[in-house]
């Protein structure tokens, strides 16, 4: 369970560190909601995955993070595909988020964030040292600590979020992965979690999130991806994907919204501005 | 005090409570053996009738520790993997089945009861919950609602076809009568160590399942992504329910209530951990179930109430209690 038998298992050709789609085509039943993806995300930076309702970003976030199997081609991680990992090694690798978790009823803060420990655990060693620690400190970073002994139920949303974040952040990985971790949350705690998201890379972290505002993911990621009908329609610096006549050009085709775009007067980022309707 | 450290007081809590039922059930029963007449018995002499009546307490301790470990534990993972806080070792099919097999037995084997009933008790639990795992698979489907479907189902149809042997052939049916309701009055070794095996391979794939029941729990997005093969933990998780609940029907019949009662009890003791509510269920479950014996044992001297009939008003208060402190939770 060390890198060196990841490293040993690379096949000849890939070598590529962190995230690679290779060629994904992901469906459900008849509908081929990926066809033909290729993407490489950058190690180690905060990449926001926007587009269009229906465009395929949970689904390419859910099939980066193998809770979906491509009908053809691969992900993978570190130049060997995913499936080709063992569960639990993947999984002190690569932590996920989905957009709509279960919470067991009652379950309290702490325990939850403790399930993030599982990749660490064996059949015969269910404590792991380090656990404790693990769980204080994902805890302390994402401020829930006060709450640990209350059920999660009784939180706020924000609180909630975090709570969650915190349980990925106890598994340890260079990899995080977030489905919409921004969506249900009011305006201060969506900026709570983005700052959370940035933190998380300032640690070294290779960070993907799926997020919905493009103003949002302009001035808090470094590298977009934008997702248009299956495939990626462009990717790059928040400047050079959305800045200028070419930046309100894509808004244009990928969400078919007339805009122009402005300078965030904080942070200097692109902002998309729709044009007023008469 | 952090959970963990609660749990620890509350298993041994609860250890302690085991030792001391089960020391009570040594001494009292219908017939009325007081310290002096048990004590030279357990030293390795007294009387003989005495020392045979003590033997058969003693088996019908040990199996009744073992019948209430296991259903409660049962009802555990059963709870845990349905995410249905109504679940209950039956929800699988194994109460239905192991009786649909007694009854069959019975009908047209001239079955008549007694130690054997072990051995048609416990494979016909085993078919039941095969049946309720093929029915309620659906291919790619991430939801148990048609697990517990097809639990329901089947337990309907088998119900059906009981009440209607039953209802045809009367006269046949009185040791069935008696092993329905639940009972420890035929206890002895052999059955203990007929269904001892099963029990004990149960219990350690519980534990070893603990942590990734943990995960689960969140969904099977969640637990992917955790390093959780779900598809094997959640039929090794239902391996482990059954083999734990077809041990304790085919010892003692279907004794209700425990598997339902005992989880709740300790999930408001210890919390939504796995790897404590494990632990705990089997200790408290024993003691619970020990603590009905003893009671139907005593209160209708000279003869005794079936244990099935007592556990759910030992069970009751505590359910209540947990539930009126606003701690029950799945």
């Amino acid at each position: 369970m060390t890198d060196t038998t990841a490293a040993s298992h690379t096949a000849p050709g890939t070598t590529a560190r962190g995230l690679v789609a290779d060629d994904l085509e992901v469906g459900y039943g008849p509908t081929t909601v990926l066809d033909g993806l290729n993407l490489t995300l950058p190690a180690g930076a905060f990449t926001a995955i926007v587009g269009p309702n229906g465009c395929g970003k949970s689904t390419l976030v859910r099939t980066l993070a193998r809770t979906l199997r491509p009908r053809r081609g691969a992900v993978l991680l570190d130049g060997r595909p995913l499936t080709a990992w063992r569960p639990k090694q993947l999984a002190q690798q690569l932590a996920f988020l989905p957009q709509d978790p279960v919470v067991p009823d009652g379950v309290t803060v702490r325990s939850l964030v403790a399930r993030g420990r599982h990749p660490y655990h064996s059949p015969l060693r269910q404590w792991a040292p380090g656990d404790d620690e693990a769980v204080a400190h994902a805890m302390d970073v994402t401020g829930v600590t006060a709450l640990a002994d209350d059920p999660l139920a009784e939180l706020s949303g924000g609180q909630r979020q975090r709570a969650w974040i915190a349980m990925t952040l106890a598994q340890d990985t260079p990899h995080v992965l977030l489905d919409e971790p921004t969506s249900f949350l009011d305006l201060a705690h969506q900026i709570d979690v983005l700052h959370v998201c940035r933190d998380m890379r300032d640690q070294g972290r290779t960070v993907v999130a799926v997020l919905h505002d493009l103003n949002q993911a302009a001035r808090y990621a470094d590298h977009l991806v934008v997702m248009h009908e299956g495939r990626v329609h462009a990717e790059g610096t928040p400047d050079a994907v959305l800045g200028g006549d070419a930046g309100a050009r894509l808004v244009g085709d990928v969400f078919d919204l007339a805009c122009e775009i402005a300078t965030d007067p904080q942070s200097g980022t692109p902002m998309v501005v729709p044009l007023a309707r008469a | 005090m952090t959970r963990g450290s609660r749990a620890l007081v509350v298993l041994l809590g609860a250890t302690a409570l085991l030792v001391v039922v089960a020391v009570v059930s040594l001494f009292a029963g219908s017939k009325d053996t007081g310290l002096t007449d048990v004590l030279p018995v357990l030293a390795g002499g007294g009387d003989e009738y005495v020392q045979a009546v003590v033997d058969s307490r003693v088996a019908r301790t040990a199996l009744g520790a073992l019948v209430g470990a296991a259903l409660a534990a049962s009802g555990v993972i059963v709870q845990g993997i349905t995410r249905n806080p109504l679940g209950e070792p039956g929800l699988l099919g194994v109460t239905v089945g192991a009786s649909a097999a007694v009854v069959t037995a019975t009908a047209f084997f001239g079955f008549t009861g007694g130690g054997a009933t072990v051995w048609v008790a416990l494979p016909g639990a085993a078919v039941a919950v095969l049946a309720v795992v093929t029915l309620g698979r659906r291919s790619g489907s991430e939801s148990v609602v048609p697990l517990v479907l097809a639990g329901a189902v089947l337990s309907a149809v088998l119900g059906a076809y009981i009440q209607a042997m039953v209802l045809a052939r009367p006269d046949v049916f009185d040791s069935y009568r008696h092993w329905v309701v639940g009972s420890l009055a035929g206890a002895d070794l052999q059955t203990l160590q007929a269904v001892a095996p099963a029990a004990i391979a149960g219990a350690v794939l519980a534990l070893v399942l603990a942590s990734s029941l943990d995960s689960l729990a969140l969904g099977d997005e969640l637990a992917t992504s955790l390093g959780v093969r779900v598809p094997l933990v959640r039929g090794a998780g239902i391996a482990a329910a059954t083999l734990l609940a077809a041990a304790a029907t085919a010892a003692a019949g279907p004794v209700a209530f425990v598997g339902l009662a005992v989880p709740h009890v300790v999930r408001a003791l210890v919390g939504t951990d796995h790897r404590w509510q494990l632990p705990v269920s089997f200790v408290l479950g024993a003691a619970l179930l020990v603590a009905a014996d003893v009671a139907g044992r005593v209160v209708a001297r000279p003869g005794e109430l079936m244990v099935g009939v007592v556990t759910a008003f030992v069970g009751a208060p505590f359910l209540l209690a947990a539930v009126r402190r606003g701690r029950v939770t799945t």
